[in-house]
């Protein structure tokens, strides 16, 4: 028997593969299971994705759906201006911890009070990956970053963002928020379908952070960063559907 | 008519800019050229409030000015701040009511006049008419626009209140004749820039 | 389009009303708008006016949100647009940016107040910098800067159609007094005027099968390599000088024999305009110019205003410290005539101020 070809989502874009990631990344895992979700839903014609600036970026040709490239934290603002402008269109904007988080944050927070009818997917890897490994708003206490040389002191910064949770807080019942992790395929899958689901019956915001890996600023071997994935990241940031319109939500 | 330069300055509230808006409308209404710009302060209330209107049969230039035709002090505190816009060619009013040191009354003027407006309010109107029987003395000191435009303006904008309570129309139209008649008044007695 | 108007209406209304009419009448379909003073009646007047319409409108967190939100909406084909002022039209700056990078044909009022930082809520003409040539970038942008209500109301369908014809961001720069004054105009359908309005097209969300009917659209925006991102600017820079000729505006009078010529913009040069009139009569042979596109700026027109006689002055009399001269001074680098000022930043200046200046130094 020879070897079976991995499936490649129809909706990729494939002069742009391989992709630009960093080998161990947890981005291509993410947007494969974004791709199969597209192409599940049927929906490759309608999709407008937006990415953010960081890692996040490298994504800007990776559909074979109208894409478009944004600023530092504008992502969620550009996507709120095309599905205010045309609602039969479905929004999704892609970006990092940094952006979501950070720099566009009062963009994130502003949206899911409004609860605007976009999918914003947030790739949560505790840094800022692109521009060298500085301590982001997601660096769990003590973890050692480019801007955090001795570990992240919460006195002096804090403790890591949960924005699921705060997101949660902010919208209404209609929302969709949940965190995956990219160590659990099939659940990221099915998060990201209610996700999408979410904005294709114009129910409200949708929000899914997905915790993911950065081995090249983490300094971690395989084994390593998958344990910091499972040991660390998801025991600080629970694993779930926080919120869902669509029955009890899966913990 | 050449151009006329009005200054109106009062307390937040007491309905400035509400008399400047009509006056403007009104001289629109007989197609005058015309300006109006509110003083837009960083306070919602409060304050002193200014309204500059500017009317002319020719195109306006600028839409402030540096000296006034006409300046109304409707508050002790706006005749300082208005004070400024007066010089030898400024008829220069305020409410003889107020307690005015001598100092704070401009240093130039054609003419500095009292006009009882608030007295007069409150004795035979109704204090809330005050700032028509300021409108009727602009009206009275320039002939801006016409007795039957201010009228016709007036009722425009205020036809909501006047469908209410039909008195008020009287009322408004009363106050407008009586601050033209002080004004004509004013004029004729020839007070001197030392009043 | 339905129509908006009866013939020729006239109005006695405030310049943020008109500048929301005339984005009505120029088929604008949806607003996003911050409040900053004094261009909050912009945002008040259009949502008064949408639902009727069927225009959509959004208040955003910030000014960020509304550019960005605009920057959106114009790649998904809407005519769309936004109102702001001093700080908030520093935060736009990062937006205008990305039109300016993608493109984009986005729309702005500007409603210029006092600066720097908060400065005032009334009045300046210190936003010409920031507007002409704010942000991270070189200026590839339109900028018509208006002095009466019917400029405010024919710049902003003109300024919708530019935008999309040539697709640079476009700006109307106004100011508090224009925003906040009432005066009268004429308001029109452009099309009763015979004034084509360009139709808007979708940058993302097309029509048509991707991979069957069409390709993916991928809009970039940030470069890998320096000598992508050279190319295109380079392409901009060359687009941009290329349509010039065919978009600067301006006002010239009475400088065939003019000893001086006073420049000014906006709605400063209306005292010009008197002033000018009043130093003819007394017997001072004055000038008047005026660059109603401020980018790109009437460069040849003023060189060559200034050469008929040729002028032994050119004031510049402005509502800033020097804006308008900086950009004036680049403009028509290696022309001797001599340059005098008239910066009066954050006030309003009136034909006095200007005539007083003209006597001082002839």
């Amino acid at each position: 028997m020879g070897m079976i070809a991995p499936a490649i989502p129809k909706s990729w874009y494939l002069p742009s593969k391989p992709h630009k990631f960093c080998p161990g990344c947890g981005h291509g895992i993410v947007l494969k299971a974004l791709g199969e979700t597209i192409d599940e839903l049927g929906i490759q014609d309608q999709v407008v994705f937006g990415c953010d600036i960081g890692c996040s970026l490298l994504s800007w040709n990776f559909f074979a759906c109208d894409s478009t490239q944004t600023h530092h934290g504008r992502t969620t603002p550009v996507m709120v201006g095309i599905k205010r402008s045309r609602p039969e269109l479905i929004t999704i904007g892609y970006m990092g911890d940094g952006g979501g988080y950070s720099i566009g944050s009062q963009h994130l927070l502003n949206s899911a009070v409004r609860n605007e009818k976009v999918t914003l997917i947030l790739v949560n890897n505790t840094n800022y990956g692109m521009t060298g490994g500085q301590m982001a708003p997601t660096t769990l206490p003590g973890q050692k970053t480019e801007t955090s040389p001795f570990g992240r002191d919460v006195d002096l910064t804090g403790y890591p963002t949960r924005g699921p949770e705060f997101i949660a807080e902010l919208t209404p019942d209609s929302a969709y928020v949940a965190r995956a992790t990219v160590s659990k395929y099939k659940q990221l899958r099915r998060f990201l379908r209610n996700a999408l689901r979410n904005q294709m019956e114009g129910n409200g915001f949708s929000f899914v952070e997905v915790l993911s890996t950065c081995p090249t600023n983490w300094r971690t071997n395989a084994q390593q960063t998958w344990h910091f994935l499972e040991e660390e990241m998801e025991q600080y940031f629970p694993i779930g559907e926080i919120k869902t319109p669509f029955g009890k939500g899966d913990k | 008519m050449s151009l006329i330069k009005i200054a109106l300055a009062g307390e937040g509230g007491q309905g400035v800019q509400s008399v400047a808006e009509i006056l403007a409308e009104a001289a629109y209404n007989e197609n005058k050229q015309t300006i109006y710009i509110p003083n837009f302060g960083l306070e919602q209330r409060g304050g002193v409030s200014i309204a500059f209107i500017q009317v002319s049969d020719k195109r306006i230039g600028a839409p402030k000015f540096s000296k006034a035709d006409v300046v109304v002090a409707l508050s002790e505190r706006a005749i300082g701040r208005t004070a400024g816009y007066s010089d030898m060619n400024t008829l220069f009013v305020y409410d003889s009511g107020f307690m005015v040191k001598p100092e704070e009354l401009p240093r130039e003027a054609k003419k500095i006049i009292g006009i009882p407006a608030v007295d007069t309010a409150n004795r035979q109107l109704h204090p809330k008419v005050f700032n028509i029987i300021i409108m009727g003395t602009v009206i009275g000191l320039t002939n801006v626009v016409s007795f039957e435009a201010a009228k016709e303006a007036l009722e425009s904008k205020l036809a909501y209140k006047f469908e209410k309570n039909p008195d008020l129309r009287e009322l408004n139209f009363k106050a407008l004749a009586i601050g033209k008649e002080m004004a004509e008044q004013s004029l004729k007695e020839g007070v001197g820039s030392n009043a | 389009m339905p129509k908006i108007f009866e013939a020729n209406k006239k109005a006695f209304i405030t310049g943020n009303e008109a500048v929301a009419w005339a984005a009505l009448a120029a088929g604008a379909e949806i607003m996003f708008g911050y409040p900053i003073t004094p261009q909050n009646e912009v945002m008040h007047y259009w949502t008064r006016l949408a639902p009727e319409y069927g225009k959509g409108f959004l208040q955003t967190e910030d000014e960020l949100s509304a550019g960005f939100t605009v920057c959106g909406a114009v790649q998904s084909g809407k005519k769309a647009f936004t109102a702001t002022a001093g700080p908030g039209n520093v935060l736009m700056q990062e937006p205008f940016g990305m039109a300016e990078a993608m493109r984009l044909p986005l729309f702005a009022v500007i409603q210029q107040r006092g600066g720097p930082s908060s400065g005032t809520v009334v009045y300046s003409q210190q936003e010409v910098t920031l507007t002409t040539f704010g942000g991270n970038g070189e200026g590839h942008r339109i900028v018509y800067s208006t002095a009466t209500h019917q400029e405010i109301f024919d710049y902003t369908i003109k300024g919708f159609n530019a935008a999309w014809k040539y697709r640079f961001p476009t700006f109307l720069l106004g100011d508090g007094y224009q925003a906040k004054m009432r005066e009268p105009l004429e308001m029109y359908n452009p099309e009763e005027r015979g004034i084509e309005m360009v139709k808007t097209y979708p940058l993302v969300g097309l029509e048509g099968k991707i991979g069957e009917d069409r390709e993916p659209q991928h809009l970039c925006n940030i470069y890998s390599l320096e000598e992508e991102l050279y190319e295109v600017v380079m392409k901009f820079a060359a687009e941009h000088e290329a349509i010039s000729p065919e978009l600067v505006e301006y006002e010239e009078k009475e400088c065939e024999d003019a000893e001086i010529i006073i420049l000014s913009h906006g709605v400063v040069s209306r005292a010009a305009d008197d002033a000018v009139k009043i130093l003819r009569a007394q017997g001072i042979k004055a000038g008047y110019f005026r660059p109603i596109t401020l980018r790109p700026f009437p460069q040849k027109q003023l060189r060559e205003a200034i050469n008929r006689r040729p002028a032994r002055k050119l004031l510049i009399a402005e509502s800033a410290y020097g804006q308008l001269d900086r950009l004036t001074k680049q403009e028509i680098y290696g022309e001797t005539v001599a340059i005098e000022n008239l910066f009066m930043p954050g006030v309003g200046i009136i034909d006095y101020d200007i005539i007083n200046k003209v006597k001082s130094i002839l």
